[in-house]
């Protein structure tokens, strides 16, 4: 088992740790040494782990003598904490009170620019409702402007496309004056991916800094990247002055300590995580939710957050409002399936606590089942949907025809729909025809 | 130690051919080199620090800690039971081992692409986003149609924007065909033309793109084993090679991309990309001991020819023996 997740590694380990008593030298030198190759194979940096070993030792040990109740929840603390400090303490997002405010992408290549870009377009316009402007600033990758080009079509922001002929400082340059001139409160300059020994590109880089001073200097550091990380961070940094990081591809199941190492010895903060490949899929980066995560302790903030977003407030209110009537069809019966899908699919499982063990088997599953149900219903009449009770066998043949599946299946969706309105109906007994207050 | 003499005895053979390797890898291997000279300096025998050193070193190449504590504790075995105490000659035990550690896990491999008699060859390029596939197919291609093969490549990354256009790029300025779907058209259906094409116009080699998926995307995944179903289908036995493409910069996930695109596609073998940086890529070797899939190509920098057979005595050679005068 040497590749279990960190937060698996952990609860092992304090399990261990459970059982005993007190905390002894011995017990205590074989959870550091869990500890320490846990933070290896997540990729931490060999020096940041051995510092963040020492500082759990030395904290461990010292708190033994006053704290006897409870070793194992002691050391969950010590090591959620100095995580945490490790992670910088607080979250932060981009300052946009410039305008227009210049944010200048950079990273190796293949670390996520271009799709973080256009993340970052869609967050700016959808959540704070800026007009952003994306300039396409690869100039060497084939076909890099025509990606930035679908991509900001993607999330309907204006992509500057000024072709590879020019040097990318004069496009930034181009960039920031359309800006300026047409009122953009947010100028996002993507460049080519580059290694930070190459003191040409580097150079480039450098350019385009003093020709436009942007705002924000955001270095993409991909989740999956390793020991080297750290060096790379400060190559670009001593060139640069990188205001933060963004972590890429948080949606594998790397563990990303990579990045973490680097907050740590360079200072950078890390703004945002990109959690999918949807344009949406980028969140604000917190700190303390990430080190709840890595202990395996859940991230219940993020989730209740998510959910709120996800769900379409009217319709669980219309739904409500239904449901206390007593008037819930069928229509209302695949809003419901549809929103409680829409939270189950998304990402959103793998923060609850203590349940993160549903598989992607179970989701494909789930997500199949409800095809099925939603092509049945689909295939009703409006009237049949409003009134159930008026399917007898002719209709569900011709359903069944319609969605090409069985007389079964049908009956199938039905009995569910009557158990959703017998279930309701209790419910609403139970609060005597009031809405209750959740 | 007849294996080591036996190791030199070979990279001196190939002092000529090495130039553009050792060139290439010449910013990974300082770092680790000069790391590794650093302790014949500051150790003046072996002692316990020396060897946790020496474990930092692995370790910070990537190598893995489970596969670096095994390395040092063989290597620390050795010394004591030969009683060596030059450190020099611990350096070269080290690389000694890492070698017969590599060459242990497996067959003997031949790295180029073994084309059929008749029909032709297929080649699925597979990897997580972002690690250089279509830079890395551009290469493969240049690399056969140099040696008069008929080329054709197959834009199966109908996901993400400007993947095709990519593609379709570089196929225009090495003058080979290529086989284009629609915007997120089944990629398996755009396989499934490529095939056509390549037995009705006898190409010699297909090369397929893919677009980038995480490991642990199941749905994703299991689009790429339609792909192989689908290829297999319209030409038997094919894909007959189908090469894992691994960023140098990865860290430990590496192994589990491995893992997971192995068992999906069963892979033939690992071509490493962007060795032109600082990053030593030591997680090729922990790929090889867990899984046993070889290395067999080398990516070591933008340009079209910038790829070479990766040769296992010059990887180590490159990465720990040179005995560089700089520092």
């Amino acid at each position: 088992m040497a590749f279990e997740s960190l937060s698996d590694r952990f609860q092992g380990i304090l399990k261990k740790i459970k059982g005993q008593s007190k905390l002894t030298e011995a017990n205590m030198e074989d959870m550091l040494k869990e500890i320490r190759v846990a933070l290896l194979e997540a990729d931490v940096n060999f020096k940041v782990v051995k510092e963040f070993v020492n500082s759990v030792k030395e904290k461990a040990i010292g708190q033994e003598v006053f704290t006897k109740v409870s070793p194992g929840q002691m050391v969950v603390k010590i090591v959620h904490d100095e995580l945490v400090s490790l992670l910088g303490a607080d979250q932060c997002e981009i300052n946009l009170r410039h305008k227009p405010t210049i944010i200048m992408m950079c990273g190796l290549q293949g670390s996520g620019k271009t799709t973080t870009s256009g993340k970052l377009a869609l967050l700016f316009k959808k959540k704070m409702n800026k007009k952003v402007l994306l300039v396409a600033g690869d100039v060497y990758r084939p076909a890099a402007i025509d990606q930035l080009v679908t991509v900001g079509k993607q999330v309907d922001v204006e992509v500057l496309n000024l072709g590879n002929k020019l040097s990318p400082v004069d496009i930034a340059k181009k960039g920031v004056e359309k800006a300026k001139m047409e009122n953009f409160d947010v100028v996002i300059i993507d460049t080519a991916g580059r290694l930070q020994i190459d003191e040409k590109l580097m150079q480039e880089l450098v350019d385009i800094e003093n020709a436009v001073r942007p705002d924000e200097e955001l270095l993409l550091v991909d989740a999956m990247s390793g020991q080297d990380a750290v060096n790379v961070a400060n190559s670009f940094n001593s060139k640069l002055h990188l205001t933060g990081m963004i972590m890429s591809k948080l949606d594998g199941d790397a563990r990303g300590g990579s990045a973490l190492s680097i907050k740590h010895l360079t200072g950078i903060p890390i703004k945002y995580a990109g959690i999918g490949e949807k344009l949406s899929d980028l969140e604000i980066f917190h700190p303390d939710r990430m080190a709840d995560r890595i202990l395996g302790m859940g991230d219940i903030v993020t989730l209740v957050e998510k959910v709120q977003e996800e769900v379409d407030e009217k319709e669980a209110k219309k739904a409500a409002t239904k449901f206390m009537k007593g008037t819930f069809d069928l229509n209302d019966m695949l809003a419901q399936l549809e929103q409680i899908n829409k939270i189950s699919m998304s990402s959103m499982l793998r923060l609850i606590p203590g349940m993160p063990k549903i598989s992607e088997e179970d989701k494909q599953k789930a997500k199949e089942s409800m095809k099925v149900t939603k092509a049945i219903i689909c295939s009703m009449t409006p009237e049949e949907r409003k009134n159930p009770d008026i399917i007898k066998n002719s209709r569900k043949i011709r359903i069944a025809k319609g969605c090409g599946k069985t007389n079964q299946d049908v009956n199938r969706v039905l009995k569910q729909y009557d158990q959703m309105k017998e279930m309701m109906k209790q419910m609403r007994g139970r609060f005597n025809g009031k809405m209750p207050n959740f | 130690m007849g294996l080591i003499s036996f190791l030199k005895d070979k990279f001196s053979k190939k002092e000529e051919k090495n130039e553009k390797y050792v060139a290439g890898l010449d910013k990974s291997r300082k770092n680790f080199s000069s790391k590794l000279k650093l302790l014949t300096k500051k150790y003046s025998k072996a002692n316990e620090a020396y060897f946790e050193d020496l474990e930092q070193i692995l370790i910070e190449a990537d190598v893995g800690v489970n596969l670096a504590l095994d390395i040092v504790e063989v290597t620390k075995k050795e010394t004591n039971e030969k009683k060596l105490t030059d450190i020099n000659q611990i350096n070269e035990l080290l690389v000694d081992k890492m070698f017969i550690s590599y060459a242990q896990q497996g067959d003997n491999i031949v790295n180029e692409i073994q084309f059929k008699e008749d029909g032709p060859t297929v080649l699925l390029v597979v990897g997580v986003n972002g690690v250089g596939k279509t830079t890395t197919i551009a290469k493969l291609a240049y690399r056969y149609i140099h040696q008069g093969k008929k080329v054709l490549l197959v834009a199966g990354d109908t996901f993400r924007a400007g993947a095709t256009e990519q593609l379709t790029v570089w196929a225009k300025r090495l003058g080979c065909e290529i086989v284009v779907g629609r915007e997120n058209q089944d990629p398996s259906s755009v396989c499934y033309d490529g095939m056509r094409k390549a037995k009705e116009d006898k190409y010699d080699l297909v090369i397929c793109d893919t677009a980038g998926r995480l490991q642990n995307k199941l749905n994703l995944m299991q689009e790429l084993s339609k792909m192989k179903r689908v290829i297999s289908k319209e030409i038997p036995d094919a894909p007959h090679d189908i090469f894992l493409i691994i960023d140098a910069t990865t860290g430990q996930n590496g192994v589990v991309q491995a893992k997971a695109f192995k068992e999906c596609t069963s892979l033939t073998g690992v071509v490493i990309t962007k060795m032109d940086g600082t990053s030593k890529g030591g997680i090729i070797l922990a790929i090889r001991d867990e899984l046993g899939i070889p290395v067999r190509f080398i990516g070591l920098g933008e340009k079209i020819d910038d790829l070479q057979e990766f040769d296992l005595d010059q990887y180590l050679y490159s990465l720990c023996l040179s005995q560089e005068e700089d520092e």
